[in-house]
This record gives C-alpha cells, sequence and structure tokens, in this order.
C-alpha cells in the first residue's frame, strides 16, 4: 500500500453502554477511495466524525496525515472536507453565499474565494442558480452545493456521509458522476453508504461493518468473490410455497438465503439452475438472474438485509 | 489542501471569520434591523416624554427622579434596555439556529474553526449590531434634547457594556437550551419583560419594597442603567457604587463568555 493518509487501529466509541464503534482498524492510501458500508446504526457516521476531528473516542489510536484529531483538531480539519449526512447550509444565504463564507473559514483571501466560487459553481453545476437563496434550492441541488462547499478549500481528504440518501435516481447519477471526476482527480474520498450500487460505483476498497465492527473487507469484487457467487437466481412461489420448496432448492445451489417473499439462490451460472428447477416441474411465478452484487455480501456476512 | 489555507491564520482570526458571516447573514435583516433602531426610541420619546412624562412632571414635578424631567430620567433606561435586547436578539436566535434549528456551527466546526471561536464571532456580531442601535437612540435622544451630546457620550458606551455583559450570558444560557419547546416563550414572558418593569427603569429601584429590590440587583439592567444615569447626565453615584455596578457587569462578561466557550466546545464534540 502506499502512502498512508489514515490509520486507525483498535478504534473504540462508546457512548454510555452502547458501543458505536467497537475497535476497528482500518488504513486509507492517498488517493484511494475508501468506503465504509453497512446499514444505519453500523457505526460508519461515529467513524467519520472521529476521523473528522469532531468526535472524541473512548479508545484506540487513529493517526490523520500523522496527528491524532483529538490533539489537533483544526490542523486535521484544515486539510478536510466534510460533506455531512444532513445539510447544514444556510439556508437564508444565496448559493454563492454559502460557499463564499465557507472559504474564508478556512481563512483563505477574498481574491482566491471569489475566483474558486466560480469553479465550484461550475463543478456543481449551480451556475444559473448562483444568485438564489439556498432555501429554494431542490434536495439534489443542495447536496451538490454541499459537496461544492466542502472543497473549497481544496481538501486532501474529501468525506462524504451518505451523500445519495433520499435523493431521486437522476440526482444521484449526477452526483455520482461529479465525485468519479474527483476521484479522477486524485483526491482522497471517503464514503459512508448503505447503497450497495454506491459503494460498488465509487469504492477502490471498503470494509462492511455491522454493529460497530467491521466484518470484511476487500475491493467490492473481491468481496463479491469472496463472499457470494458469481450469480444470483432470485424465484418467487408466493408466500406460501416458498417455504415448501426451499429444501428442494438448498440441495441444488451452493448457498440459499430465503427470503420474506422471495427466495435467493447462489450459483455461477443462473440460467443453468433456473432450467434444472423447471425440469423438477418446479415453475416460479417470477424468476430473475442477476450478477452478485455487496448486498448479497452483506446478507452472508450478517445473516440481515442492509436496508431493514 | 489549498497553500493559504493557514492552520496559524486561523487560530488567531477564527472568529473575525465567524463575526464576518454573522454580519453577512444579519444584513439580510438590515431593513427590520434599521426600522426597529429608530422606531422603538420614536415610540417611546412620544408616549413617555409626552405621555406619561408630562403626568408625572404635573404631579410630582422632578422630585421623584432625582430633579430631572421623567423622560431624562428614563433615558438612559431605555439606552440600556435597547442594548440588552439587542444584544440578546443576536445571540439567542443565532446559537438556537447554530446548534438546533439549522446546524451551522456543526458546518462551521468541521473547518478548522474551533467552538469558542464561533461562540466569539457570534459575540462580536452582536456587539456590531447593539453598537448600531445604541448608537441611533442616543443621536435621537440627543436630537430630541433629552440628553446632551458633549456630556452623555459615555454613556453610550456604557449601554454597550451592559448589552455585551447580558449576551454573553444568554449565549451561555443559550448554548445548553436542547430543547426550545417553552425556553423562548418562558425567557420573554417570565425573564425579559419583569426584567425590564423591575429594574428601576421607569422608577428608582429604592421606590420598590425591600423585598422586591433584589430584582434590580441581580438584573444587568438595572446596573447598566444606573451607570448610563451617572454617564448620561450626572446622577449622584458613589464610587463604591460605580464600581459594584461595573465589576457585576464584568463578572457577568467573564462568567457568560466562560460558560460559552465550556458548552461552544462539549456540544460540538460528540
Amino acid at each position: 500500500m502506499s502512502e498512508s493518509l489514515i490509520s486507525a487501529r483498535g478504534l473504540t466509541k462508546k457512548f454510555g453502554d452502547f458501543t458505536a464503534v467497537d475497535g476497528i482498524d482500518f488504513d486509507v492510501a492517498k488517493g484511494e477511495s475508501f468506503g465504509l458500508l453497512g446499514p444505519n446504526g453500523a457505526g460508519k457516521s461515529t467513524t467519520m466524525r472521529i476521523i473528522a476531528a469532531t468526535s472524541r473516542r473512548t479508545s484506540g489510536t487513529i493517526s490523520i496525515l500523522g496527528r491524532d484529531p483529538e490533539e489537533h483538531g483544526p490542523q486535521v480539519r484544515a486539510h478536510l472536507g466534510v460533506v455531512p449526512q444532513q445539510d447544514n447550509l444556510d439556508t437564508e444565504l444565496t448559493v454563492t453565499e454559502n460557499l463564499y463564507i465557507y472559504g474564508r473559514y478556512f481563512g483563505l483571501s477574498k481574491k482566491f474565494v471569489n475566483k474558486k466560487v466560480e469553479e465550484l459553481l461550475a463543478f456543481a453545476q449551480l451556475e444559473e442558480k448562483k444568485d438564489v437563496k439556498v432555501e429554494a434550492l431542490s434536495g439534489g441541488m443542495k447536496r451538490r452545493l454541499t459537496i461544492a462547499r466542502a472543497l473549497v478549500s481544496e481538501p486532501d481528504i474529501l468525506m462524504l456521509d451518505e451523500p445519495t440518501t433520499g435523493l431521486d435516481p437522476q440526482a444521484r447519477h449526477i452526483l455520482w458522476d461529479r465525485l468519479f471526476r474527483l476521484k479522477e482527480d486524485g483526491v482522497t474520498l471517503i464514503i459512508t453508504t448503505h447503497f450497495m450500487d454506491e459503494a460498488e460505483q465509487l469504492c477502490d476498497r471498503l470494509v462492511v461493518m455491522d454493529k460497530g465492527k467491521i466484518m470484511a473487507e476487500g475491493s467490492p469484487a473481491e468481496l463479491i468473490k469472496k463472499y457470494a457467487t458469481r450469480e444470483v437466481l432470485e424465484v418467487r412461489f408466493g408466500s406460501d410455497r416458498n417455504k415448501e420448496v426451499a429444501p428442494i432448492l438448498r440441495e441444488m445451489c451452493e448457498r440459499i438465503e430465503e427470503l420474506p417473499d422471495r427466495i435467493l439462490l447462489y450459483v455461477e451460472d443462473g440460467e443453468l439452475l433456473l432450467e434444472a428447477i423447471a425440469a423438477k416441474k418446479l415453475h416460479p411465478n417470477t424468476s430473475l438472474v442477476r450478477r452478485s452484487s455487496l448486498e448479497d455480501v452483506f446478507l452472508r456476512l450478517t445473516g440481515r438485509s442492509l436496508i431493514e | 489542501m489549498n497553500s493559504g489555507v493557514s492552520v496559524e491564520n486561523i487560530r488567531r482570526n477564527g472568529a473575525l471569520y465567524v463575526a464576518e458571516s454573522r454580519i453577512r447573514q444579519m444584513s439580510k435583516w438590515k431593513g427590520i434591523i434599521t426600522v426597529v433602531a429608530v422606531g422603538n426610541p420614536l415610540f417611546y420619546l412620544v408616549a413617555i416624554g409626552i405621555g406619561i412624562g408630562i403626568l408625572v412632571t404635573e404631579n410630582s414635578g422632578t422630585s421623584g427622579t432625582g430633579g430631572v424631567e421623567y423622560i431624562v430620567f428614563i433615558a438612559p433606561a431605555l439606552l440600556a434596555n435597547t442594548a440588552l435586547l439587542g444584544a440578546m436578539d443576536e445571540t439567542v436566535f443565532p446559537v438556537m439556529e447554530g446548534f438546533k434549528w439549522r446546524k451551522m456551527f456543526y458546518a462551521i466546526n468541521s473547518t478548522p474553526i474551533t467552538g469558542p471561536q464561533i461562540a466569539l464571532g457570534v459575540f462580536l456580531a452582536a456587539l456590531v449590531r447593539v453598537a448600531f442601535s445604541v448608537f441611533v437612540y442616543w443621536i435621537l435622544l440627543v436630537a430630541f434634547g433629552v440628553l446632551s451630546l458633549q456630556d452623555s457620550w459615555i454613556s453610550v458606551f456604557v449601554a454597550m457594556y451592559g448589552g455585551a455583559a447580558f449576551g454573553a450570558l444568554m449565549m451561555g444560557i443559550v448554548a445548553g437550551v436542547k430543547k426550545d419547546d417553552y425556553f423562548l416563550t418562558v425567557l420573554g414572558r417570565l425573564v425579559i419583560t419583569p426584567l425590564f418593569l423591575f429594574s428601576g427603569t421607569f422608577f428608582p429601584l429604592t421606590n420598590m419594597p425591600i423585598y422586591l429590590q433584589p430584582i434590580g440587583w441581580i438584573s444587568p439592567l438595572w446596573h447598566t442603567t444606573e451607570l448610563g444615569r451617572y454617564f448620561g447626565y450626572g446622577q449622584e453615584l458613589s464610587g463604591t457604587m460605580l464600581t459594584i455596578h461595573f465589576l457585576f457587569l464584568t463578572a457577568m462578561l467573564i462568567v457568560g463568555i466562560k460558560i460559552s466557550n465550556i458548552r461552544f466546545t462539549n456540544r460540538l464534540l460528540k
């Protein structure tokens, strides 16, 4: 691994009796796009706050660009661009003003910030909205503005907490495109998400978190290869019959997951299995062959679906 | 990181950057702030100066007000009140906004700026608003011949000092408010109104029964008003009382800032 920007060992955070982050280890290399994947309450956001020097850890060590965020909060934060889960823009100010004041918080000169604002408006595709009050923007626009705001200081590390939660599919795709460009420019990205497709799109490497612990680590492809099969056959026999046929199907595939509404069958070749099922005169109401995804990895690791 | 980002620079000037953005936010309300700053004294000058003032003077002369016309007697109190209310507006609401309503303080704190710097920035911006309102009020008092230009200018700074002390304390208190359901109502009706009525604003505090006077003693409005009367038109004030009034406000200022620093730091650091 090349130069490590962030390094955590035994990182733990407790709130009273509740352990939000439970002794995790991870490293993030320069230029890497690193993901924290897991359901709500897995400890992703807490981990992000510790990295962002806005939360005190209970135990363990963490170093960001060689510094302990607890002792050197301002120095660490000077290198970060933070996109929180909920936009905390100043809704009474305009788009331009939001970018401008944020640049000033980094002590940047008015001249530099004014120039940078133009560049960020273009990046966030908000040029036409530059003099509009933030309260009038759509959810997707606010999100892009929050990301643009985090870029005003040209951070070494951009931290995105659930960047596309709550956005419609089109807004998500626009955002992914913007983030992909940043990745191409060599910005180190740290992303939390509970969306599999997002993690697969954006992350070079990720950790799967559940209940404060890291369950697995690797690239999306590695994780899928290790914890799932190449393909998944999804079949539905109707909620009554699913239970009945499951034992038969279990014999025919590498692994089976029975969900309330459907059965997932893990195999190398989904079509072949579907033919075999048809040959046994078991006719599912619907069937779908798809590639395995991180959702399947998560299901395998925790026995639970990501979005419950 | 851009080479223009200097942590040293932010350590020194962070509060000023926060104040700069607060003033920008305030300037969105400049119309209302100006109307209030000008309108409020005009209402009081007309109502008290012409209405109640004549009633008081015709019935009891100036004996109850230390030998000055009633409007002169209450002018320093009105100045002080303007300063305190202005300071309260610009600390209570921004702090509620920053921590609770729009959570902007969390955004500021994800830059190198620290909690105490945010507190100080909000406080400095509040002082700008206070200075503006008090100055406008004072100019009108001078224009209406209530106070003298040469002899009363120190009372502007006295009022500002009282506003600063009260603003700092309010900021410290509000920084600890997690649920705002009743807080603002209770504050307005049960704290601010009695403060206004029982702080020797409209009559000398000594007119009150002794068991009610302590409200005035702990009221920053009373201390500011008494100093204002001394510096505004030369009401008699012993050296001891002058010191006590000044020390009381100073203590409030220091305690308020200390509490704010602690609460801002802890609330931002989860």
